[in-house]
């Protein structure tokens, strides 16, 4: 009958608008919106100050730093070597190339968990790794940032690596007959094409080290004022029962992850922009 | 072809080469930066939990792996898994469907709510249910009455699973399904094939490759996911526990061996996805 209607109007060919469309919003809103919303309702039951006494609190404001100091570094890191091997895996050939190419993402595929306690034993003091250095590495923010580095790896490479694949040659060859040297056609020509999958690369993976959980607390040593990650105090403040506590600095989160959200869409909107000009 | 005759075009290849290409010295250290990164990061941690499970001999690690608590939580992750997933999959068609096909006010708004459980810490995740179904939950009371257990059972297990992995496959199919169009589904449509046929026959073999390829991923993500059930869970042993949790309790006991001869074979399972992922990468290309 429906498809009738909308037949005549010569607008909708294809059927199962209604249908997908409806299903889709019934699962997002029991499953996402309502959920997420409990986290908003939860707060209302707060006071402002009572609110502003629990995300400022001492303790909490320093994982808050931990938090998002480690998240920044591990982004940084990647940023750096992802474009690196992002630039090895596109432009040079050496073995086992393909092999290495689809180990990029193990850590999407690897629970993690598993990462967690591997590089825990492997930075640990007596560990493969850990045992030649002379500082602590495992149960230190430096161990914090080496399992968000894991976690972010993927990101920047694969962000980068469809960009670098498709800058043509001409280009390059352009730049180069027009008497640049090698340096100036890579800094001058390539790298701005690549920037703005470099900073989306980088936003995804600060976005996802900012959450992170299971990678964290093995390496970490989850010392409060020191090595405690946001997301861990929320864990502890529901293991003590404490709902408003543990949703307060849940809200404080879910806030800088959609302002993250929006920032990297500005950035690929942005770089849209300009590639259709 | 093209490249040959542009070869035999220019005679003086070396000074060309050199304004295209990096000086040796260069390609190599980089490679060598790029090998090295990978290796402490990827290949080593990768390698440590095989070396670590085995370490206290084979009997241990059969032991690990066949102990009842261990299977309890192999055949739980497996339930999840086998509710989680498709669950996501019906969703990721349903609303690619909706999302590519059709043009409709607030269609942004609703990618970015697909999108939003990326964004949420797996902590958050698992709070929400708790805020939801928890003892001092909204529906907590009504649950009680009834006697229904959701929080620290299986179905807030698989709850927080579901919205973990909620957006993989639909990730996977719209920026396909994009830019394939509308044109052959009006055409199978207009010829008098009815809407499921059109699906059937024109639609999901063009989209298969990318369907298997978000599946793989919700799945992986699904068989791992740590933070959220961990929150939801209880931690009840051979009850609740899925591989993951069971993983952090025999690490915790100091029983490194178990931990890791478990984690090992999750890391199987973690090598098996990206084989697949590989090939189906492969076909799509070449299809």
């Amino acid at each position: 009958m429906s498809s009738l209607t909308i037949n005549k109007k010569s607008r909708r060919i294809i059927p199962g608008f209604h249908l997908s469309l409806g299903y889709t919003m019934l699962y997002v809103s029991l499953l996402v919106v309502l959920p997420l919303s409990m986290i908003f309702l939860q707060t209302m039951s707060l006071s402002w100050q009572e609110f502003w006494h629990i995300i400022t609190d001492r303790r909490v404001v320093a994982s808050y730093k931990i938090s998002f100091g480690t998240a920044l570094a591990a982004g940084l890191i990647n940023a750096l070597f992802g474009t690196i091997i992002a630039w090895v895996l596109v432009r040079y050939q050496f073995p086992f190339k393909r092999l290495i190419d689809g180990l990029v993402d193990l850590p999407f595929a690897l629970p993690t968990a598993v990462a967690g306690i591997a590089l825990t034993s492997l930075y640990a003091p007596k560990g493969w790794i850990g045992q030649f250095f002379d500082f602590k590495i495992a149960f230190t923010p430096l161990g914090i940032i080496i399992a968000l580095t894991f976690i972010g790896l993927p990101f920047v490479v694969r962000t980068v690596q469809p960009v670098l694949q498709n800058i043509q040659v001409e280009v390059e060859e352009a730049s180069a007959s027009l008497g640049a040297t090698r340096w100036q056609t890579i800094w001058k020509v390539i790298f701005p094409e690549l920037i703005p999958a470099i900073l989306t690369g980088f936003s995804l993976a600060f976005a996802r080290a900012l959450g992170e959980y299971g990678s964290v607390v093995f390496i970490a040593g989850n010392m409060p004022m020191k090595t405690e990650i946001t997301p861990l105090l929320i864990m502890t403040k529901l293991e003590q029962y404490d709902y408003a506590g543990a949703t307060a600095i849940a809200v404080v989160m879910l806030v800088t992850s959609f302002v993250l959200l929006f920032t990297i869409n500005i950035i690929q909107w942005l770089a849209n922009r300009r590639f259709v000009h | 072809m093209e490249q040959s005759t542009f070869l035999q075009k220019s005679a003086p290849t070396a000074t060309k080469s050199a304004a295209l290409q990096e000086p040796r010295f260069v390609r190599y250290t980089l490679t060598a930066i790029a090998l090295l990164f990978l290796s402490f990061f990827i290949v080593l941690p990768l390698v440590s939990i095989f070396a670590a499970a085995f370490q206290s001999g084979v009997d241990v690690y059969f032991a690990a792996i066949t102990h009842p608590d261990a299977l309890a939580a192999i055949k739980l992750t497996l339930i999840v898994v086998v509710i989680a997933v498709p669950l996501n999959a019906i969703f990721g068609v349903m609303a690619a469907w909706a999302l590519t096909k059709f043009h409709f006010k607030g269609k942004n708004l609703l990618l970015t709510i697909v999108d939003l459980p990326f964004a949420v810490s797996p902590v958050i995740a698992g709070l929400i249910f708790i805020l939801l179904f928890g003892a001092q939950g909204v529906f907590g009371d009504w649950l009680f009455a009834n006697d229904i257990k959701i929080v620290f059972a299986l179905p807030g297990i698989v709850l927080a699973t579901v919205f973990v992995t909620l957006p993989f496959v639909a990730r996977e199919l719209i920026p396909l399904m994009q830019t394939q169009g509308t044109s052959e589904e009006e055409a199978s449509i207009s010829l008098g094939a009815s809407g499921w046929k059109t699906f059937w026959y024109v639609t999901l073999p063009n989209i298969k490759w990318g369907l298997v390829y978000g599946l793989i991923l919700c799945n992986a993500r699904a068989i791992g996911e740590f933070g959220a059930v961990s929150v939801v869970s209880g931690h009840i042993r051979g009850m609740t526990n899925t591989m993951p949790l069971h993983i952090e309790i025999l690490y915790n006991e100091y029983q490194f061996s178990a931990a890791f001869a478990v984690a090992s074979i999750m890391s199987i399972f973690a090598i098996i996805t990206l084989i697949i992922k590989d090939v189906v990468a492969w076909k799509s290309k070449s299809n």
